[in-house]
């Protein structure tokens, strides 16, 4: 983790000025369109998972990370996959064209229109067979550790160190910090919720935030 | 980050587009993307998955009790009743919106959002000012969507880090006890199952689409 798009409770990031709900297109121009569709199709290779994915973009510098569009980071993350994965050379990226006659290889099953329409409506659930008893019941204070990994993690930095309630019980979920270095196992996951005035302090009268964590994030705090 | 989306069409094509254009050309030379399929993708969340989807669900629940019920005890099953499942719908929680609590919806660390229910996330859900600001000043952001609530409402945030999407169910607006449910979904903006917005009230009534 390079850290950009750690966003939450980032200080003077301005204004949202959103577009008008009625005024907005699903995608603001043909390279937009491109990429989104570019990103699910390779997905649809089986090459990689969603962490492996989300990891790929939030690995760029992370000032590119923050200057880049939205769509932007989607397609430095889709090259650095097919990089990786071995999918495209560095300079058949740069030619724009395969390398003397490089076709798939066989191995890899690119879907048909009706195969990618099926797998978008089937989607992928995250639950795992459960492994071990979950260690903490509803109502539970946990405290967030402070986790300084390298890799891919879905801890949002400003819970790190703060006390919340155990809300819900979700049953046990493939673990994005496994998963995105390729290793597909099963951790307890629960919701958990913060009082506004433990994240921000007493400025922030009556809001919580409620934040699905995994096991290994949690230590009991009671 | 800021970005101005109204290009003159007499520019040449950026670095971007030909950049884009060069990998999907690759790709498809290579084998590894059927062009039929990627325009079956973009069409699958251009135009058919949208928020018109939410808003059949949110009118549903405002006028059969039993749905609302399902609804809320396991959303994902609840709202495949209407056909409505697939990628990023995995795990749906349905939050009730009541007279102490209002639910708002962001992703601070990515753009996850229930794709099955509600589309593709407007460009403001996935940019780093609402990504930012959603879970530490909501009262702020709620106010810049013109939804100014009540000091003794609690406002709760629901930051979308695992694959639990989440759907925000408004309230009913005042006046609509005589209203079809077909009449019920045109109150029923995207911009309110995200959190940012009421449903529309019946003199707001629009017929816009997504």
């Amino acid at each position: 983790m390079k850290g950009g798009h750690d966003l939450g409770g980032q200080p003077d990031m301005g204004p949202i000025n959103p577009e008008p709900e009625s005024a907005e297109p699903v995608f603001h121009a043909e390279w937009e369109r491109r990429v989104f569709g570019l990103t699910l199709a390779t997905g649809m290779l089986g090459q990689w998972n969603i962490d492996e994915s989300r990891h790929a973009r939030e690995r760029q510098d992370p000032l590119d990370y923050l200057r880049n569009s939205y769509y932007e980071n989607w397609l430095a993350g889709l090259e650095t996959l097919l990089l990786e994965k071995g999918l495209v050379t560095q300079e058949e990226l740069q030619q724009a064209t395969a390398a003397s006659s490089s076709p798939a290889e066989d191995s890899l099953r690119v879907p048909s229109p009706e195969t990618a329409e099926d797998l978008l409506a089937a989607g992928a659930s995250s639950l795992m067979p459960q492994q071990d008893e979950p260690r903490f019941g509803i109502d539970d204070r946990v405290t967030v550790r402070h986790s300084e990994t390298t890799g891919h993690t879905r801890v949002p930095r400003y819970a790190h160190g703060v006390t919340g309630r155990v809300v819900a019980r979700l049953g046990c979920h493939s673990y994005p910090d496994s998963n995105a270095a390729g290793v597909h196992e099963g951790k307890q996951l629960y919701t958990v919720a913060f009082d506004g005035r433990d994240l921000w302090g007493s400025a922030s009268p009556r809001s919580e935030v409620l934040i699905d964590l995994w096991e290994p994030y949690l230590d009991s705090a009671s | 980050m800021p970005h101005d989306h109204h290009h003159d069409h007499t520019e040449p094509p950026s670095d971007l587009e030909l950049r884009v254009k060069a990998l999907e050309s690759l790709l498809v030379e290579k084998g590894l993307v059927n062009p039929a399929t990627l325009d079956t993708i973009i069409d699958t969340y251009e135009h058919k998955v949208g928020p018109q989807n939410g808003a059949q669900v949110v009118a549903k629940a405002w006028t059969d009790p039993e749905f609302k019920e399902r609804l809320l005890r396991d959303a994902t099953a609840a709202v495949s009743e209407l056909g409505f499942a697939g990628r990023q719908g995995e795990h749906l929680q349905v939050v009730e919106n009541n007279e102490k609590v209002h639910n708002l919806v962001v992703c601070t660390l990515c753009s996850c959002y229930p794709w099955t229910v509600l589309g593709l996330p407007p460009a403001w859900y996935k940019s780093a000012p609402y990504r930012a600001r959603a879970v530490s000043e909501p009262r702020a952001v709620l106010s810049e969507f013109g939804t100014e609530l009540d000091d003794d409402i609690t406002i709760r945030v629901w930051d979308s880090t695992s694959e639990m999407r989440y759907l925000v169910l408004p309230q009913r607006p005042a006046g609509t006890e005589d209203w079809s449910e077909q009449a019920l979904r045109k109150l029923v903006s995207r911009n309110a199952m995200i959190g940012v917005e009421l449903a529309r009230s019946t003199d707001q009534k629009q017929g816009d689409g997504p």
